[in-house]
């Protein structure tokens, strides 16, 4: 088994300081079962390193299930500021005995292992050191009972961990203050166990190890939140009006968010009157069709689902895009087919959402991969859907939406709402309608709303074949000119949507290619490629249609790595059918184990197809173009055998 | 709204001529029932001087679904998918809760492919109406049972169907229904008058109209053939409508001879009582004579359940008195400070 921690994989390397510790760079893994409240004391811990001014990212690795399963909390301390997962964690909390033996063998030599005292026996190494605390003895004290045992048995880790590593009582009361929302009964309770345990960890335990947290300044004016969060954020910055939804992990926690902002920022106030309706839906087939109508009435109007709810929106999905009906869908991306792995994150549904619908349909996608592209294509989605008149996909996935992640501030939106080409009843008058005509060229018909008054504004809207004035037809031409017209759209699109973020190195005869959650890993995964004699450019696609920057970058590098977290590389497969002329560039690099990526994975994966390269790397480009398609095959066929060894 | 006749022709209250609520021509069968309601829609909308640009009308799949093209031809409308208008509808409607809704379906298109939706769309209390265009049968696949169809019923190209009928009615005050009624497209005056207090209802308002397919099921051993439905329907009450703006002072009346039901919105619904004294505002009697009704193949028509206590769901939401579609920019986006309030308490 090979969940979260990864012993052959080896140790990461950690710089020891002249004191001979190792400070703010490691990892601290904390197993324990699923709903038995470890979670508030894993985001303590979290929640008091990021106050404490050190970078950190917290990943919950956790089962499909209510109660009783493993879970693993992963929190990377990295004084360099990565975020990206590791392979190992150098710090066990091992506080499920059901996984003890499993969790104590993927610790690194020099490893710590803080386990639960009252344990009879637990597996030895020699190689690690542990520290026991006696977990009864503190529960006893509390005189807690049943279910809030528990969750206090979680905070004597953390009271422990504290004096282990360092770590301010203090910066862990303000994270909890955070947690429990200023509610200081509830925080002081907590903060009692905690104490205890520190205090007891202080009189009897002596520290063994090299590992310690250390004060830092890199965090002050940050934020930390979940990426489902910051998306609702947007959203409610992007003026949403009416949201219709079916509960389905990984995006259950976008609504949940969602709810309580809207509640809270715009809530009925004195007027009574609301400004939002939320819809708890029947299914996913409820849930977009009540979107699409909202849509079509002039709502801003959004869902959000993952893979499995996406697969019952495809119907609605392609009327959206044929009757041009603004909408934002968010996929919260977990590991498909079929349920798969509800609670492990991927990047599986790329073509499936970009191609959503039957006949020829052909969807915008964003790809957020930071919470403030969460929060900023929060809003800008309803701007695109808007402008384009047409369903926006923003594609998320499980460790960006239900992990917690730094980030600046947000930015306001700098700009006033765009709500496209909608007549009024004037304007009607003034310049005539017809619903699905071309006026301007750039394929974006002129809309009107329900409602609007004047006798010619109103239209029927269908799935059916339509002529501009939207009246049934199956004239052969009016299907092809209008399906001609949603083709000129999208490209109209291409210039739109966010463009693709590119960092160019000079020189580099490679390039990445990316996008969503893979950039942590890959931006650390640069700094040892370099270090290693491969400089690489990178180009982080931000959102499908591609432009033609994407175009641009691939022809000024011989050999490109498109780098995602599906088996099949859904996005390298769009980018080969799209640029046939440059497809021979292309390889394909996937890791779809459902973990999220690590930077060490890209670059060994990039290093193995790298040595596999004839020597001579610096030959012009036009023979290079020649060798790489020559290669390639070779180095596709060495890269999925070296995946499955890995 | 500006009238589009001439003087000479008759116009309503808001000036419209009866033409002014046509759509195009049908391309239904001729004789098809469906046809029938759609005049009886162009009728009624005049009558009652609606407002085209307030109406949305609504439909799913299939020959009924098609109709909302043959009638007010001055409104939006969507022709969406088989069996899932209700959910379209619902955020067509909660987008502008100010819409009226006319929603046509038929058996297929609610009762088998759209039950869920359906009974989901009751259950919120939608407002609207919603107009099942009943025949038993699929029209435009060519004579398919549907799950309407009596059990037993045979058909030339479908057999014998083997299974019992969904009944819409009833799966409607299943699902908290405060106006379920069923009629006969051969029935134009009773149409009209459900067609109008429906419009009248707070919330989702069902019909269940029983429109007889001319192609495919129209043998007079069909109960849902028009032979059949002209011997045996058997109306619970004679039908009127007297909507508020009127200010008619009712006649007196005997309570022996005519139940009165004042609606939400003030219109009252004349109940003329016929061989018996049928109480639809009962819900365990609408029920009872419903099962009744479907076990003696009876066919009764009229207002068969109604309850306007429950809130539409534009009331549940506090809707007021700008739809979400036209709220100012201000109003749904938080001003800076806001956010920069939020930014600082996630420090």
């Amino acid at each position: 088994m090979r969940i979260g921690l990864d012993p052959s994989a080896g140790p990461e390397v950690n710089e020891v300081n002249e004191a001979g510790l190792i400070v703010n760079d490691f990892a601290i893994v904390a197993a324990t079962a699923n709903g038995t409240g470890s979670q508030t004391a894993n985001l303590a811990i979290l929640r008091a390193l990021f106050k404490l001014g050190i970078p950190v990212n917290g990943k919950n690795i956790f089962p499909s299930n209510i109660q009783g399963l493993p879970t693993w909390y992963h929190i990377r301390l990295s004084r360099d500021g990565f975020t990206a997962r590791r392979h190992t964690a150098e710090i066990l909390v091992a506080f499920n005995q059901a996984t003890i033996l499993q969790d104590i063998q993927t610790l690194p030599p020099g490893g710590v292992c803080l386990y639960n005292g009252d344990w009879r026996s637990i597996p030895q190494r020699e190689d690690v050191t542990y520290y026991a605390v006696p977990v009864n003895e503190f529960v006893r004290e509390t005189g807690m009972k049943g279910k809030l045992k528990d969750y206090i048995s979680n905070m004597v880790y953390v009271g422990a961990l504290a004096w282990l590593l360092d770590i301010p009582l203090e910066r862990l009361d303000e994270a909890l203050n955070f947690q429990f929302k200023g509610k200081r009964k509830t925080v002081e309770a907590n903060m009692a166990v905690v104490r205890a345990a520190y205090d007891w960890s202080a009189t009897n335990l002596k520290r063994r190890h090299l590992h310690r947290v250390a004060p830092m300044d890199a965090t002050a004016g940050m934020i930390m939140m979940t990426g489902n969060e910051a998306a609702a954020l947007g959203a409610v910055f992007g003026g949403v009006t009416f949201a219709a939804w079916y509960p389905i992990t990984p995006s259950t926690s976008l609504i949940d968010a969602l709810n309580s902002y809207l509640e809270q920022l715009r809530g009925v106030k004195d007027t009574g009157e609301a400004t939002y309706a939320v819809i708890q839906a029947e299914d996913e087939l409820a849930a977009i069709g009540m979107v699409i109508g909202a849509g079509f009435a002039g709502a801003r109007a959004m869902t959000a689902t993952s893979g499995p709810g996406i697969s019952l929106m495809a119907e609605y999905a392609g009327l959206g895009y044929f009757a041009e009906v603004p909408a934002v869908i968010w996929d919260i991306q977990r590991v498909g087919p079929s349920t798969g792995l509800p609670t492990r994150t991927s990047q599986g549904d790329v073509t499936f959402v970009y191609y959503l619908g039957h006949g020829d349909t052909k969807n915008v996608i964003l790809l957020p991969s930071s919470l403030q592209e969460c929060f900023d294509f929060g809003y800008q989605a309803f701007d695109l859907a808007d402008l384009l008149q047409t369903p926006v996909y923003v594609l998320s996935d499980l460790d960006l939406g239900m992990n917690n992640w730094m980030s600046e501030p947000f930015v306001y939106p700098p700009q006033p709402m765009k709500r496209g080409k909608v007549l009024t009843a004037a304007d009607v008058a003034e310049q005539g309608f017809a619903r699905y005509k071309d006026i301007d060229g750039d394929g974006i018909p002129y809309r009107t709303l329900p409602g609007n008054d004047h006798p010619r504004a109103a239209y029927f809207a269908r799935g059916t074949g339509h002529n501009d004035n939207a009246v049934y037809s199956e004239r052969p031409e009016d299907w092809e000119s209008n399906m001609l017209r949603l083709a000129r759209k999208f490209d109209t699109a291409r210039d739109l949507v966010p463009g693709p973020v590119i960092d160019e190195v000079e020189g580099a005869a490679i390039g990445l290619i990316a996008y969503g959650t893979t950039r942590p890993a890959i931006e650390e995964a640069r700094g040892r490629l370099s270090a290693a004699g491969v400089p690489t450019g990178f180009m982080r696609l931000r959102a499908l249609p591609i432009n033609n920057e994407v175009e641009a970058f691939i022809a000024r590098h011989e050999r490109i790595y498109v780098i995602e977290m599906n088996r099949d590389g859904q996005v390298a497969t769009i980018l080969q059918s799209e640029l046939p002329g440059l497809s021979t560039r292309l390889t394909s690099l996937t890791h779809f184990d459902g973990m999220p990526l690590t930077a060490r994975w890209i670059f060994e994966s990039v290093m193995t197809c790298e040595t596999a390269q004839p020597a001579s790397r610096q030959d012009q480009p036009s023979q290079a173009a020649d060798r790489a398609k020559d290669v390639n095959g070779h180095s596709f066929a060495l890269n999925a055998i070296m995946l499955d060894e890995y | 709204m500006e009238s589009t006749s001439p003087r000479s022709i008759k116009v309503n209250a808001i000036g419209l001529a009866q033409a002014d609520y046509k759509g195009l021509p049908s391309t239904l069968c001729q004789g098809c029932g469906h046809n029938s309601i759609a005049n009886q829609i162009v009728q009624i909308a005049y009558e009652l001087s609606l407002r085209p640009h307030e109406v949305l009308k609504l439909s799913g799949i299939g020959c009924s679904s098609k109709s909302p093209a043959y009638f007010l031809g001055q409104s939006f409308g969507f022709n969406t998918l088989h069996g899932r208008m209700p959910s379209l509808a619902t955020g067509a409607l909660i987008a502008n809760h100010h819409l009226r809704g006319i929603g046509v379906s038929g058996d297929g298109d609610t009762a088998s492919i759209g039950l869920g939706q359906f009974k989901h769309m009751v259950r919120r209390n939608v407002r609207m109406v919603y107009i099942v265009e009943n025949n038993g049968v699929y029209g435009l696949t060519k004579g398919q049972f549907s799950a309407t169809a009596d059990e037993g019923q045979v058909l030339k190209y479908a057999g014998t169907n083997e299974f019992p009928p969904i009944d819409i009615c009833m799966e409607a005050i299943l699902a908290g229904c405060g106006f379920v009624a069923r009629s006969f497209s051969g029935d134009a005056g009773q149409v009209r008058e459900l067609l109008k207090a429906a419009l009248s209802h707070r919330g989702t308002a069902v019909i269940d109209i029983i429109s007889p397919c001319v192609a495919f099921n129209n043998e007079d051993t069909s109960t849902k053939s028009y032979g059949y439905g002209k011997e045996h329907e058997n109306p619970l009450h004679g039908i009127g409508y007297v909507p508020k703006e009127a200010e008619i002072e009712i006649e007196p009346y005997d309570p022996g001879e005519m139940r009165v039901v004042e609606m939400h919105d003030g219109s009252l619904i004349q109940l003329r009582k016929l061989e018996s004294d049928y109480d639809p505002t009962d819900r365990l009697g609408a029920m009872h004579r419903l099962q009744w009704a479907q076990e003696k193949q009876e066919f009764i028509t009229g207002l068969i359940y109604y309850d306007d206590s429950r809130p539409n769901l534009a009331e549940t939401f506090r809707l007021g008195g700008a739809s979400l579609s036209t709220l100012a920019d201000e109003q749904i986006r938080p001003a800076q400070s806001v956010l920069d309030g939020l930014m600082n308490s996630l420090m």
